[in-house]
């Protein structure tokens, strides 16, 4: 065991595509702990004159009201690894539960489970979404990840589902229920070690599909009623006609970190991919 | 076939009577109260509230049992009553929405199908080379990864404003009305390519790679090397592979529909494109409840239909399941 760890230790600080993505989520993630101390101001603070440009003073300039554009930056960066961390646990959480239960259990439970996951998978979240956020007066960034959780599971309970069906048919699992283990046991000490690296998976895509899923959210106008997240900067900017004015300091930064945040958590995944799986890491 | 159509069709009914039901629970059981913020939005004179208040009533009938209220609910849904907008007051919801809905289709349709077809293509042919394939690999997963909203903002910042080519508000020119002439379409045209760019791409990215390790898997298994062995010329094999790529690209068109949906939205509201999204954002800022309703109805009706007909072509295309071997795999 320790001499695989070990092997996994090496391919993973060899693959590019994983380093390459831990290096960028790794750079976001130190802006968001530690921008807010360099940052002058409060996100919703009045720093200024509006409509300045990227200075030395406002580093990324300022909105139409004179808000200050790095603040509101790092700080929405914070709400996004939050949804992120958050609304990925809980989305890998409850797939894994579905997944599991439904594939080992099978029979009557199976078909049920997989009903109400079907049903949940055709049902656009975003729809499901925008009726649970526009009926709730007050909302924060860390209700919105809940939802988002709630909402992401289906696909994560399908794929758990497939690969437990094929795992509980092993020798190693018909052992350990013929030696009358309970079947929660079977499922944490018997499937899941077997599954794990697969699990990580499907979190790091968990987390980058729920920051994906916040930013539109927020823009679409759904988002956090208090605090700010990149979402609510782009709706903002969209709304007070930042595009029309050329204000691009204002509009295209919050982009730029979401698409690199996702675009290295997938990095990261085909990475770790061939870091687990040894036909694919000639590649 | 027939099993395996009958179990989605039974899935995609519970599907629509799931959000039925979601859409009436919601506004009765959420914290707050609802239709009294409902009103109090709405109330700009006392004398109004009575009057709304009294149509509140009657349209969600409070004062009757609730499995009555539930049971009208879906009376004046098979109607056609979705309630009366009220940011665009009198006109009621179903009609607000039957305006806008033609701009989805038009904007969605096109987008969704082009870039399936052109990210197949291109996700097959760039598998094929080891060095090509490393290459444009990281290009398509930052493009995947790019926010649909955010593309059209930088799209419309470099098309519409520094270069000036593009209109980037509406669906066409305030000056136009809609008719079926040459200037019209021309400039609905115009209009219309910066949204539909910022859905093609960014949709782009996600089939490229589907189809490239789909492609990949294909062309490792056994019947790729055994007709490689028998000699079988390489075009040959790699047409045999894409075909068995393309079904769970099918699958995956399916699953994607809703996020897609969810990007035109935004990207509607970066264009002030009048469809179901643009609406849906003016409901939200209005506070009109129903409108936000019909809009979620639709956009589950909508892709409800999608996945049905998507279905269809899914059994047209494996044979498979077009006799009924498989088909417990829905």
């Amino acid at each position: 065991m320790k001499f695989r760890k070990s092997e996994i230790l090496f391919f993973a600080l060899r693959n590019t595509k994983l380093r390459i993505g831990v290096f960028i989520v790794a750079l976001f993630a130190f802006l968001a702990i530690f921008g807010p101390y360099f940052a002058k101001y409060e996100p919703q603070d009045f720093a200024g004159p509006g409509y300045n440009p990227p200075s030395g003073e406002y580093w990324l300039g300022t909105t139409t009201f004179g808000r200050d554009v790095f603040s509101q930056f790092v700080y929405g960066l914070r709400s996004t690894f939050l949804v992120g961390f958050v609304g990925g646990s809980i989305a890998t959480f409850i797939g894994l539960f579905v997944g599991f239960l439904s594939g080992y259990k099978g029979g009557l439970a199976d078909e049920l489970l997989m009903m109400f996951t079907n049903i949940v998978l055709v049902i656009p979240t975003m729809a499901l979404l925008i009726i649970l956020a526009a009926y709730l007066k007050y909302r924060g960034v860390f209700l919105e990840s809940v939802f988002i959780g709630f909402t992401a599971w289906p696909w994560t309970a399908r794929a758990v589902r497939s690969q437990t069906l094929s795992l509980k048919t092993r020798e190693f699992v018909n052992l350990a229920r013929i030696t009358g283990m309970k079947p929660l046991k079977i499922i944490v000490v018997e499937i899941l070690p077997n599954m794990l690296s697969y699990v990580f998976m499907v979190f790091i895509l968990q987390f980058g599909g729920a920051i994906l899923t916040a930013a539109t959210l927020d823009f679409i106008g759904l988002g956090p009623t208090q605090g700010i997240s990149l979402g609510l900067m782009m709706q903002q900017a969209v709304l007070w006609n930042a595009i029309q004015l050329g204000m691009w300091w204002w509009a295209v930064p919050p982009g730029i970190a979401i698409t690199a945040i996702v675009g290295a958590m997938y990095f990261m995944n085909t990475g770790l991919d061939e870091v687990f799986n040894p036909k694919l890491r000639e590649m | 076939m027939g099993k395996y159509l009958r179990r989605k069709i039974i899935i995609y009914l519970l599907t629509f009577f799931f959000a039925v039901t979601i859409d009436w629970v919601i506004p009765r059981f959420m914290p707050g109260d609802p239709i009294r913020t409902l009103l109090s939005r709405a109330a700009m004179r006392t004398e109004a509230m009575d009057l709304l208040y009294n149509y509140y009533n009657k349209v969600f009938s409070l004062d009757l049992p609730l499995w009555k209220q539930y049971v009208n609910f879906w009376f004046s849904l098979f109607k056609g009553d979705l309630g009366t907008s009220v940011y665009l007051f009198p006109s009621p919801v179903f009609e607000v929405i039957k305006r806008a809905v033609p701009y989805d289709i038009l904007l969605l349709v096109p987008a969704i199908l082009l870039s399936w077809i052109a990210g197949n293509k291109f996700g097959a042919f760039a598998a094929r080379k080891k060095r090509l394939d490393n290459t444009i690999l990281p290009i398509w997963y930052v493009i995947t990864a790019t926010p649909y909203m955010w593309l059209g903002i930088l799209l419309a910042w470099v098309f519409g404003v520094v270069l000036g080519i593009f209109p980037i508000s509406g669906a066409y020119s305030f000056s136009m009305s809609p008719s079926l002439s040459w200037e019209f379409i021309w400039d609905y045209l115009k209009h219309w390519i910066l949204p539909f760019g910022s859905l093609f791409i960014v949709q782009l990215g996600g089939w490229a790679i589907g189809m490239r390790n789909m492609i990949i898997y294909e062309l490792e298994s056994e019947y790729s090397r055994y007709m490689e062995a028998m000699g079988a010329p390489a075009k040959l094999i790699r047409k045999y592979a894409f075909r068995n790529a393309v079904l769970p690209q099918i699958t995956g068109l399916a699953l994607q529909l809703g996020v897609i949906v969810a990007g035109a939205l935004a990207t509607e509201v970066v264009f002030s494109y009048p469809g179901i999204g643009y609406l849906l954002l003016q409901g939200i800022l209005n506070g009109d409840y129903f409108l936000i309703q019909g809009c979620f109805l639709f956009i589950i009706l909508g892709v409800l239909i999608a996945n049905f007909f998507i279905d269809i072509i899914y059994v047209i295309v494996d044979p498979r399941v077009r006799r009924g071997m498989s088909g417990e795999t829905a």
